[in-house]
């Protein structure tokens, strides 16, 4: 098994010594327990049983139409348990968590599903659970903060820095440096210093994996195109994973440009990232020339992020996966345009992924197939696409 | 030879311990700063750290974070920090450490970064999230300089202190607890037997940081170390004196007994 600390010269471990230690304990753990016939059979009757999976590979006919291109297939996380694709990860790193004695959990989370997918795990599990969130976001996204704390969590509000996802992972990793000793840090995204990024990626492939067999059941072969959005990038890494073999699968990795990448307000570290090292990993970051991280923003607070995973670094440079990007303007268009034609309301994050599609089905062949990964569904954004349309409610 | 090893041959030489204080750069302004750094001297300090603040700083507390963040506010630049070293080099030669988070030193540019340490006059790097398997990039560009890189060892560290402590240069930093820079009310039970393995496998002076903030915390520390290091208390005491620095002169010299 191929298991290096190191996506090309991306990724390692740029934490305090403090950690080290417990890294390495948590790789072995990782290594030894996840590979087991055992934790591969929990974990599987908790995806079936708990999280209803495998979830739908759903075919768009009215959005095909509308579209005028290549058929369109969405992959629908967003009926999981939970309403995303957090909860898959979640259930593996508390099963892991569990298995190391640990019976306090902590997490970060900017949109909040990963906060009420770790809340969720740590009720199913009768674990202590205490989740970071930025203070701005709390405010975005009220809903969930109450999901949390009706699921017995608590969460604690960060107001250092932006007061956003990034803060709120500092502080996350700040507390975790204090108590890992009976303490297990569930990151939510392929962010992280190693083992996380490849655990995420792991606990997560399961969407692609599923995706590859329903798409060849469905149709009798590979789509010519997924998309996926990309925050720090757990659903894309997902989604992308099972087919980096497949070379004739194009792979769309898309990031929020927010009020336009010209305009500096935006959340690409694609576009407008260099090599830099940011809550323990090395990867591309949103910085200035002394190496301090910059604002970022999105209309999401779930890509509200100034880096991305570093497979995703990685998969970039080798030019595996093309990675985009869409405004605000346009993630909301797709949004509406999903509710209306299908019947179906995606979280802005992949409302982001819908929305390139959008732009490049049209000039893709009818007889080729488009899969988009919904990663999440849009009812905790509905306050915000209210006041995003100026409406009251 | 590097000041911090003149500077620990003259304590050695003398029986004394090394007081080590922290200021953020640029906290305020970096003239005050430079006045700063002259004003520790004056009150005992035996090397003193300066820390380049950071956007992210992980492995600091609420009162450095919070002097991080003024000086950041205050326009600080790493190419303009490198001018008032060069600045201080003019009137003092007291040991200084820059304890910089690696996120600086790539963003401004590995060999552009220890190029301007060197150039100005710093002797040494305190990297607090570089660990040792990361070192492939920084560590080749600081062989056959004077600029050490300090090794920071933690309690748990355990089977890693030889690997970090062997070949170390300058001083050994021990962190003293679990946890972020901040004063602390106690210490971790296994501090003392910590220390003692760091002393078998290396001659380097270990001088023990995070969360020391009294004359006692001194005291105990010195028995055990070659010296301590003291931030937050004395970064507190710099925003709460409004301007009256001899609040801060005072407690220096306490701590230097």
């Amino acid at each position: 098994m191929e298991f290096n600390k190191d996506f090309g010269i991306y990724g390692g471990q740029f934490v305090p010594e403090t950690l080290m230690t417990v890294l390495k304990v948590l790789e072995k753990e990782y290594l030894e327990y996840c590979s087991t016939e055992e934790f591969k059979k929990e974990y599987m009757h908790y995806m079936k049983q708990y999280v209803g999976r495998p979830s739908v590979l759903y075919f768009a006919d009215r959005l095909t139409k509308e579209l005028g291109g290549a058929k369109v297939y969405l992959k629908r996380e967003d009926l999981n348990h939970t309403g995303a694709h957090k909860i898959n990860n979640a259930i593996g790193q508390a099963l892991l968590a569990k298995h190391m004695g640990k019976t306090k959990v902590i997490a970060e989370t900017g949109a909040g599903q990963h906060g009420v997918a770790t809340a969720t795990v740590a009720a199913l599990f009768g674990m202590e659970c205490e989740v970071y969130m930025g203070a701005e976001d709390i405010e975005r996204q009220k809903l969930n903060v109450f999901r949390m704390e009706l699921l017995g969590a608590k969460v604690i509000p960060v107001t250092s820095g932006t007061g956003t996802l990034k803060d709120a992972t500092n502080e996350a990793i700040r507390t975790w440096v204090a108590r890992a000793e009976d303490t297990f840090y569930i990151i939510g995204s392929a962010v992280g210093p190693h083992p996380y990024p490849t655990m995420v990626r792991d606990f997560q492939k399961i969407i692609g994996e599923e995706t590859r067999k329903q798409i060849l059941d469905m149709e009798g072969r590979l789509p010519q195109r997924v998309y996926a959005c990309v925050g720090g990038g757990s659903n894309s890494i997902g989604m992308f994973y099972p087919f980096i073999e497949d070379k004739a699968v194009e792979l769309v990795g898309v990031e929020a440009a927010g009020s336009g990448i010209e305009t500096g307000k935006h959340a690409s570290a694609f576009a407008g990232g260099r090599t830099g090292v940011l809550h323990g990993m090395k990867t591309y970051i949103l910085q200035d020339d002394d190496g301090l991280i910059q604002p970022v923003y999105s209309v999401s607070a779930g890509l509200d992020y100034p880096g991305v995973g570093p497979e995703h670094a990685y998969l970039h440079d080798t030019g595996r996966v093309r990675y985009t990007s869409v405004t605000d303007d346009e993630a909301l268009s797709a949004f509406q345009l999903l509710c209306r034609t299908e019947g179906i309301m995606p979280a802005i994050e992949s409302s982001h992924a819908l929305a390139q599609a959008v732009k490049e089905v049209p000039e893709m062949g009818k007889d080729e197939i488009a899969v988009i990964n919904l990663s999440g569904r849009g009812d905790k954004d509905v306050h915000t696409v209210a006041k995003y349309l100026g409406k009251e409610i | 030879m590097n000041r911090i090893d003149s500077k620990f041959e003259y304590l050695k030489e003398n029986n004394k311990k090394a007081l080590i204080p922290y200021i953020c750069a640029g906290d305020d302004s970096l003239k005050k700063t430079e006045e700063t750094v002259y004003l520790l001297e004056e009150s005992g300090a035996d090397i003193i750290e300066l820390g380049i603040p950071y956007s992210d700083p992980l492995a600091d507390g609420p009162v450095v974070q919070a002097a991080a963040l003024c000086a950041l506010n205050n326009g600080f630049k790493i190419s303009s920090f490198f001018d008032t070293v060069a600045q201080i080099r003019e009137n003092s030669q007291i040991p200084l450490v820059c304890m910089v988070y690696y996120s600086s030193i790539i963003g401004y540019g590995c060999e552009k970064f220890v190029e301007g340490c060197i150039r100005s006059g710093i002797d040494g790097l305190i990297v607090p999230d570089l660990p040792y398997e990361e070192y492939d990039e920084l560590m080749p560009l600081l062989e056959n300089t004077e600029l050490y890189l300090i090794p920071l060892v933690a309690i748990t560290s355990w089977d890693r202190i030889k690997m970090l402590v062997e070949k170390s240069r300058g001083f050994v930093y021990c962190v003293s607890s679990l946890g972020v820079t901040g004063e602390r009310k106690s210490f971790d039970e296994r501090v003392d037997t910590f220390i003692k393995e760091v002393k078998k496998y290396t001659d380097t002076p270990a001088c023990i940081g995070f969360g020391i903030s009294t004359k006692e915390d001194v005291e105990r520390f010195d028995k055990i170390a070659d010296g301590v290091i003291v931030g937050s208390a004395i970064v507190r005491r710099m925003h709460e004196c409004n301007g009256d620095m001899n609040m801060v002169k005072d407690f220096v010299r306490e701590l230097k007994g």
